[in-house]
C-alpha cells in the first residue's frame, strides 16, 4: 500500500518499501546477467581483429572511391531486373494475399474453427521465412534467374499483406455493413459495397509499403542467383573490385530514394 | 401488415433483450418506440429483418413468415423493409448517389451493381429522392463531406429507394441538433404519408416523438408496458417505462411546441 500514516499525516510513495527491493534485486540481476554475457563474448573474440577494423575499414575505403562510374553502363539492366523482381512480387501477392485476408478476418472468414486457422497458418509460414531463404529454395526448384526472386519476393510478402489487410477488415465499422445487409443485398455485394471501400486507403498503403520494402529486399536476391544487381554485387565483391561495390551500393541507395519518394506521394494522394 | 407473435430474443451472455413481444402494426401506421437504453428496442427492430436472429417467435410481413426463411428468400423480403440508422451508416467513401443506389442491390445483380452499372429507372429514382430531401445538387460529393442532417437524408434516399412497405428506423435523430432532428423527424412521417409506408421509429425524445407518430409503443425490459394514443403518455405512464422522475415538464413542454408548431 503506497500510502502510510505517519505521526497523521498521509505519506504517499510510488512503491512500497517491499516492491523497490523487488525492483532493486531486478536491476541487480539484470547488470549480473550483463556483465557475464560481455565476458563470454569477449573471450570468444579475437580482439587482434577488431583492433584491427579502423584500418582495414580505411583501407577499403580508399581502394572503393572513387567509384567505377563507367561501370553504369553495365548496371541499367540488372537494376531494372531489381525493380521488375520487387514490383511483380508484390503485385502477385498481393492477388493472394486478398482472400487469405478476407478468410483470416474473424468478421469475414467463412468458418472460424477450421478455415481461419489454415488462413493463419499461411500467413504465417510465408512470414516466418526470409525472402533469402525463398530463393534459395526455388533456384533449387525452378532455376536460378528473375523468375525465381519473383517468386521468392511473392511468397515472402503474401503473408506481410495478408496479416495487415486482415487487421484492416477486422476494424471495420459494421454498421455500414448491416445497413448494406439490411437492403437486402447477396453476401458479395455486402462485400463490394459493405467492406472494400472502407478497407480501400489500407489496402493501397499496405501495397506501396510493401513495394518500398521489396525493392530493398530484391538488391541482395542476386547475390544467391535469383537476379537483380544482386547478381553483380557478389560478382563484383568476388573479384575484390572495390571501386565497382561503391558504385553498385550508391546506384541501390538511389533506387531506395526513389521508392521512398514515390510511396509517400502515392500515400500522401490516397488518405 | 407485420406482425410480432411471441417474438423471444436471449442473448448468448443470457440475457433476455425481448420476452414474447406481441405486435400488431396496420399498413400505413408509424408508431414510435420508446423506452430506457437496453429495454430492448434496437434489438426489436433487428428482429425484424434478421439482422439479429431472433430465438423464439414468429414475424408476419404481409403473409410472409420472416423467421423461418431461408437466406435468399430473407434477401428478397428485406428489400420491403427500409432501415435508417442512428449513425447514418453510410458507406462513407462512396458517393451521395452510390450510397443512394445501394439501397437497390436486391434487386440487381453482382456484376451491374459493381460496375455501377445500375437500370436509368433507379438512377432517375435516386435523383428524384434526391431532390426531394433537398440534395440533388449534393449527388456527386462523398458520403462523408456532408452534414449530420444531409447524411441522414441521404439514408432516408436510401432506405426509400429500396420501394419498402415498411421503415425499420433506429434512433434516427440522437446524433443530430434539435432542430435538424425536427427536420428529420417531419420528413420521415410526411414521406411514410406521401407513400402509405408503416415504420417503426425509435426513438429517445419523448416530446418528439408525441409530435409526430399516431401511435406510441413503450418498451420497459423487453416487454410492452404501453401502447396507445400519444397523447395517453401521462406521467404515470412514463414512470411505469422509464422509471420515477418529474415528468410534467417534458410532456408540457410537448404541448407548447406542437402548438408553436401548427
Amino acid at each position: 500500500m503506497p500510502v502510510k500514516d505517519l505521526k497523521g499525516q498521509q505519506v504517499w510513495q510510488r512503491r512500497t518499501s517491499r516492491e523497490s527491493l523487488g525492483h532493486w534485486v531486478m536491476w541487480l540481476i539484470g547488470v549480473a546477467i550483463f556483465a557475464y554475457c560481455w565476458q563470454q563474448i569477449s573471450e570468444a573474440t579475437t580482439w587482434f581483429f577488431v583492433w584491427d577494423a579502423p584500418r582495414i575499414a580505411n583501407d577499403i575505403w580508399t581502394r572503393a572511391t572513387p567509384p567505377r562510374w563507367e561501370y553504369i553502363t553495365q548496371l541499367g539492366k540488372p537494376i531494372w531486373d531489381t525493380l521488375n523482381i520487387a514490383t511483380l512480387g508484390t503485385f502477385f501477392a498481393l492477388i493472394l494475399a486478398v482472400p487469405v485476408a478476407f478468410l483470416a478476418a474473424r468478421n469475414t472468414t467463412p468458418s472460424k474453427f477450421f478455415i481461419r486457422p489454415i488462413a493463419l497458418l499461411i500467413i504465417v509460414s510465408t512470414r516466418s521465412i526470409n525472402s533469402l531463404i525463398w530463393a534459395l529454395l526455388l533456384i533449387a526448384i525452378i532455376g536460378p534467374g528473375v523468375f525465381a526472386g519473383v517468386i521468392a519476393i511473392a511468397i515472402r510478402s503474401i503473408g506481410f499483406c495478408a496479416k495487415l489487410l486482415y487487421e484492416a477488415i477486422e476494424e471495420i465499422d459494421e454498421t455500414q455493413v448491416e445497413a448494406i445487409t439490411a437492403t437486402g443485398a447477396s453476401r458479395w455485394q455486402v462485400m463490394a459495397y459493405g467492406i472494400v471501400p472502407q478497407i480501400l486507403p489500407a489496402f493501397a498503403g499496405i501495397a506501396v509499403f510493401r513495394w518500398d520494402i521489396n525493392i530493398r529486399e530484391s538488391t541482395v536476391l542476386g547475390l544467391v542467383g535469383a537476379g537483380g544487381i544482386g547478381l553483380q554485387l557478389s560478382s563484383s565483391l568476388n573479384v575484390l573490385a572495390w571501386p565497382q561495390v561503391s558504385l553498385i551500393l550508391l546506384v541501390i541507395l538511389a533506387a531506395v530514394v526513389i521508392s521512398e519518394w514515390v510511396s509517400a506521394k502515392v500515400r500522401g494522394a490516397i488518405i | 401488415m407485420l406482425r410480432l407473435e411471441k417474438l423471444v430474443k436471449t442473448y448468448k451472455t443470457g440475457d433476455q433483450a425481448l420476452k414474447a413481444v406481441d405486435l400488431d402494426v396496420p399498413e400505413g401506421q408509424v408508431l414510435a418506440l420508446i423506452g430506457p437504453s437496453g429495454a430492448g428496442k434496437s434489438t426489436l427492430i433487428r428482429c425484424i429483418n434478421r439482422l439479429v436472429e431472433p430465438t423464439s417467435g414468429n414475424v408476419y410481413l404481409g403473409d410472409v413468415e420472416l423467421t423461418g426463411l431461408s437466406s435468399g428468400a430473407l434477401r428478397r423480403e428485406r428489400r420491403r423493409m427500409g432501415m435508417i440508422f442512428q449513425e447514418y451508416a453510410l458507406v462513407e467513401r462512396l458517393t451521395v448517389m452510390e450510397n443512394v443506389l445501394s439501397g437497390r442491390l436486391g434487386y440487381v445483380g453482382f456484376w451491374r451493381s459493381f460496375l455501377r452499372r445500375f437500370p436509368q429507372s433507379d438512377v432517375d429514382e435516386a435523383f428524384r429522392l434526391l431532390d426531394r430531401v433537398g440534395l440533388a445538387h449534393m449527388a456527386d460529393k462523398r458520403a462523408d463531406e456532408l452534414s449530420g442532417g444531409q447524411r441522414q437524408r441521404v439514408g432516408i434516399c436510401r432506405a426509400l429507394i429500396q420501394d419498402p412497405a415498411l421503415l425499420l428506423v433506429d434512433e434516427p435523430t440522437a446524433s443530430l441538433d434539435p432542430k435538424t432532428s425536427r427536420q428529420i423527424m417531419r420528413l420521415i412521417c410526411e414521406l411514410c404519408k406521401e407513400r402509405g409506408l408503416a415504420a417503426i421509429i425509435n426513438i429517445h425524445d419523448v416530446a418528439l416523438a408525441q409530435m409526430f407518430v399516431q401511435r406510441v409503443i413503450g418498451l420497459r425490459f423487453g416487454a410492452i408496458e404501453f401502447d396507445g394514443l400519444p397523447e395517453g403518455l401521462t406521467p404515470d405512464v412514463l414512470t411505469n417505462i422509464y422509471g420515477e422522475e418529474d415528468w410534467e415538464a417534458t410532456i408540457e413542454k410537448v404541448d407548447d411546441d406542437s402548438e408553436a408548431a401548427e
